[in-house]
């Protein structure tokens, strides 16, 4: 799919298309947005069949769906503090959706709908209008000294208060990117190993199979890595969720 | 390891922490006192992977926005470069402050 040839088509598998057949090319609906359903359907019933048995001692299934629950809870509580079960829903509901979509975008055939920054970029808003609505209703308009910190001298305000404006604003950027790159530049070191084994099978015939064992071997080395990725970035978008809500709830 | 069976669960959680800890005993599994997470305060910290991957992030999203607004001010004014000058010095100073603000010393919790 990737090497017709002499060229690399990295980029080809971001490319979108329609899911669904013929209704979904009707409607627009992407092979992302198939991607996005399975994702939801999968938390939504690994929350429903992992908690069904209520067992003391857990099953693997419910063992899952606890520790995951758990995982983000103790997020929450530890980095927003006792107000953070407010928003629990919110963040385990964001890091579930990024993680299933980061860890199917690992299997073969399946659109990866976190490599789109359309997609993250929406996440990231979502986030800063959300913290942005969060600290106004807490604070009202208190919430604008969060751009003048006390203690800094007055004559240093027009310098301090637009870098804090951008500080504040580069945080969707840097949220939406961080997600993108990291996941974009996974699934292009992967395209471009697999096709160095097709070049190298089709320019040195039986030689070359003997020599493709070596991207083989990076790209199960990097299959590891980008499951340690897909996991770390949900990860680092939930925790810097809370880190906001946090400097929301309590205005430093 | 793997009855849990029917009559066991009716037993009480008193009761099961107890056999629990009975059980672990018998097999040595809490020999090593749970060693200290090497967490630092921040919990983003105690990742180094994290934390490389943020900070170069953090230090790029502030230039972004402030070129940004920069070149859309001059844009609407007509008085470029002026603005985007001043803003690119801006952006990467509010860079810099969030590289501090992951890396440096988190104010109270």
């Amino acid at each position: 799919m990737a090497a017709n040839g002499s060229g690399i088509d990295a980029l080809g598998q971001f490319r979108l298309g329609h899911g669904l057949g013929e209704v979904g090319g009707a409607v627009n609906f992407t092979n992302s947005n198939e991607i996005m359903m399975l994702a939801g359907a999968l938390i939504l019933g690994l929350i429903y069949f992992g908690m069904k048995p209520r067992a003391m001692v857990p099953g693997r299934l419910q063992a899952v769906a606890e520790m995951l629950y758990d995982f983000i809870y103790t997020m929450c509580i530890e980095q927003i503090g006792e107000e953070g079960k407010r928003y629990f829903p919110f963040v385990f509901t964001l890091f579930s959706f990024i993680l299933f979509g980061n860890l199917l975008g690992l299997f073969p055939y399946f659109f990866t709908f976190t490599s789109h920054i359309a997609v993250t970029g929406a996440l990231a808003l979502l986030v800063i209008v959300l913290v942005t609505g969060v600290a106004l209703r807490a604070h009202g308009l208190h919430f604008f000294t969060y751009f003048f910190p006390a203690g800094v001298p007055k004559l240093l305000a027009p310098l301090i208060i637009p870098i804090e404006i951008l500080s504040y604003l580069s945080r969707p950027i840097s949220l939406s990117i961080r997600l993108f790159a990291n996941m974009t530049a996974g699934h292009v070191m992967f395209e471009v190993f697999a096709s160095f084994m097709i070049m190298l099978v089709g320019a040195l015939g039986a030689f070359g199979y003997v020599l493709a064992v070596g991207p083989l071997v990076i790209n199960i080395a990097l299959m590891g890595f980008e499951l340690l990725v897909a996991f770390l970035q949900a990860y680092v978008f939930a925790i810097l969720t809370c880190i906001y809500l946090h400097d929301a709830v309590h205005l430093h | 390891m793997n009855q849990n069976g029917g009559e066991e669960q009716e037993r009480g959680a008193a009761s099961f922490e107890a056999r629990l800890a009975a059980a672990r005993d018998r097999r040595g599994l809490d020999q090593p006192p749970a060693p200290a997470p090497e967490t630092a305060p921040d919990g983003l910290s105690s990742n180094a992977l994290a934390l490389g991957l943020r900070v170069g992030v953090e230090l790029l999203s502030a230039l972004v926005v402030a070129l940004a607004i920069g070149y859309g001010l001059d844009r609407w004014l007509h008085t470029r470069p002026l603005f985007l000058a001043v803003f690119v010095l801006l952006g990467g100073a509010a860079g810099v402050l969030n590289v501090w603000r992951v890396v440096g010393p988190r104010p109270e919790k």
